[in-house]
């Protein structure tokens, strides 16, 4: 019989202090391709899991930018050179006129830069993912905390992993297969 | 026990009642979705309003066969009651995004708990607002017009215009408000994923919810992102009503052309939208049996939020009826004597007694703690609110420069029809949510909770 290949070894922890001790002891221990999943956005566990580069905020600036150079640059073109119009003698370059809308448009795009650019980053939207195959898992959105050893990381063994994650008196332990 | 969510004041409610667990909050919000079968009561209200929305469907039926000319719009008054609602509706709107980005910046985790709820508002609140400029243009199929796109016509929308602006400005708003909410939503999308046991809803869930999984990576990404979102809604919300007010200042009619208008605008906003914000909160806390989560505390600070924001409206008046007199202009003068001693003075005293005289009741305690007090001044709030737009703009054209050219406004049914019918329909839009989505944040509730805190 083939055996199915075996994703990671999920840990279920029952409160948030101890998913952060155990992540950072696991991540000592030289485990790399780690990751914890809470029902609620934890202090302190994304560094506990070793993630530090958010690229984020550079993202949503850049929108910002895009949004906030093209928002007046359009209002420029059309004013001043596609379609010149003279209104009550201002001229057609009236900067102060087109504030409000290049203002509106820096948020605009700054906004949904920030919101695909987290989910992009995420691998969001992602139906399908191999923890869901693990029954105790639907329990991560409600009050239950878990700590995945995958199974690619260069130290993973299946039974020296288990018999660490069980030195870390986790709840339970549960093989994921993929 | 210490109670880590009171750091001042004694006496005062808690954020979140004691005895409450992870498991406790997510049942408690989770099963008021997933629990078959709706109740009657939820059939009945949802029933009447749509009904209610069937009327505004007619209304704008027979809008667009007939135009404009059903209502009372005429020369002078050309903006009758669809710009008085269009402001009234986007301004209700600004509670929602004061509450989820404001006061998230602030760091006030009160809010918690009334986010939600108050940003679908605001959703509903600008997309009932949204419809009034539509509705009004006379040839609503051509709205595109707007919008600047290379076309045909070789023309091009007037960026000098703050009609021009408020299209930037209300669509900007909208969409920002929407992803706000909808991401905010996410992870209570994937609780309620795992939590349902129907095949159908597990599925409709599952995709909202994006395969969200909690993952310790994601959540840095998506508090970075939230927080960032806040920030960027924080400007957002102050331009929007700043825009709307821009419409009126710009002009040269007097009673609109005053530099007091944008923080007053905005400040009367706020102070229609917390007062929606508890003529819902109230009943919903009641019927849902929230009061664990909604607590006295929630209403007692919206109380506050409005008594403030309320006396920088009643500034507001104050400097226009002063610079009236003031600035030493005939016309500016008479616009204020017009409000006290015209035809509509009726109005302008309701509306002050509306809107100034009546709210500082909430100066005492009692009034801000009992619901029922409090939901009686939020009505009162709220058509007050209604009245100074309607001051502001019907009196002000009713009677300008020239005397051959006043006149008086007379709405006709098709324009209450209109206006009864977005109520109808962001009612019937409330109901809807309140049955198929988390009405509180279930995961930022979470995080009020003392065990959410990591001990080192």
């Amino acid at each position: 019989m083939k055996r199915t290949p075996i994703y990671g070894l999920l840990a279920e922890f029952d409160t948030a202090t101890h998913l952060v001790e155990a992540s950072n002891r696991t991540r000592e221990a030289g485990y790399k391709k780690i990751d914890a999943y809470s029902p609620f956005p934890v202090e302190g566990l994304a560094e506990a899991i070793g993630f530090h580069h958010d690229l984020v905020p550079l993202i949503t600036l850049i929108g910002g930018i895009i949004g906030g150079t093209s928002g007046y640059l359009m209002q420029w073109w059309i004013s001043a050179v596609s379609y010149p119009t003279n209104i009550g003698g201002k001229p057609y370059n009236s900067w102060p006129a087109f504030i409000v809308i290049t203002f509106e448009m820096t948020i605009l795009f700054a906004a949904l830069f920030a919101v695909l650019g987290m989910l992009a980053l995420n691998g969001l939207p992602m139906p399908y993912h191999p923890v869901f195959n693990v029954p105790r898992f639907a329990m991560a959105t409600k009050d239950r905390f878990f700590l995945i050893v995958f199974s690619s990381d260069a130290k993973y063994e299946a039974a020296a992993t288990r018999k660490f994650l069980e030195g870390l008196q986790p709840r339970s332990i549960s093989e994921v297969p993929s | 026990m210490e109670e880590p969510l009171q750091p001042s004041g004694e006496g005062r409610a808690p954020v979140i009642e004691p005895g409450h667990t992870f498991a406790t909050i997510t049942d408690k919000i989770s099963s008021i979705v997933l629990t078959r079968p709706t109740s009657d009561g939820w059939y009945i209200g949802f029933g009447f309003a749509f009904l209610i929305t069937m009327m505004l469907l007619y209304a704008v039926g027979y809008l667009f066969l007939k135009g404009v000319g059903i209502w009372g719009i005429t020369i002078p008054i050309a903006w009758g009651f669809a710009i008085v609602n269009f402001v009234w509706w986007i301004g209700i709107g600004h509670a929602g995004t004061l509450i989820s980005a404001i006061l998230l910046l602030l760091r006030q985790s009160w809010r918690n708990s009334i986010n939600r709820f108050a940003e679908a508002m605001t959703l509903f609140a600008v997309a009932c607002a949204g419809m009034f400029p539509l509705l009004h243009m006379g040839r609503p199929w051509l709205f595109y017009w707007m919008f600047p796109y290379p076309n045909t016509m070789h023309y091009w929308p007037q960026f000098r215009s703050p009609l021009v602006w408020d299209v930037f400005a209300v669509s900007t708003y909208f969409t920002v408000s929407l992803i706000f909410w909808f991401i905010g939503l996410v992870p209570d999308l994937a609780t309620l994923r795992d939590r349902s046991d129907h095949r159908v809803a597990k599925m409709i869930y599952g995709m909202l919810a994006l395969g969200w999984r909690g993952s310790a990576r994601h959540w840095h990404r998506y508090e970075t992102a939230y927080l960032l979102l806040a920030g960027l809604a924080t400007p957002l919300v102050l331009s929007v009503h700043t825009v709307v007010s821009f419409d009126f200042a710009i002009a040269i009619v007097p009673g609109w052309h005053t530099t007091i208008f944008p923080p007053y605008f905005v400040a009367g906003a706020i102070y229609s939208g917390f007062a929606m914000v508890l003529m819902l909160a109230i009943p919903i806390r009641k019927i849902y049996g929230l009061e664990d989560f909604i607590t006295e505390r929630h209403l007692e600070n919206s109380a506050k939020v409005m008594l403030a924001t309320g006396l920088i409206v009643a500034y507001g008046y104050g400097i226009e009826a002063f610079m009236g007199w003031y600035s030493g202009n005939r016309y500016d003068l008479y616009t204020i004597s017009n409000r006290l001693h015209g035809p509509y003075h009726f109005w302008y005293w309701m509306l002050l007694t509306c809107n100034i005289f009546i709210p500082q009741l909430l100066w005492i305690r009692k009034m801000r703690t009992k619901p029922a007090y409090l939901f009686i001044i939020s009505t009162i709030v709220l058509t007050g609110m209604w009245l100074e737009r309607f001051i502001i703009i019907v009196v002000s054209l009713s009677r300008d420069f020239l005397t051959s050219s006043w006149g008086m406004y007379y709405p006709t049914r098709w324009d209450w029809a209109v206006f009864i019918g977005t109520l109808g329909f962001f009612l019937a839009c409330m109901f809807l949510f309140l049955r198929i989505l988390p009405m509180i944040s279930i995961f930022e509730m979470r995080t009020l909770l003392p065990e959410a805190e990591v001990k080192e």
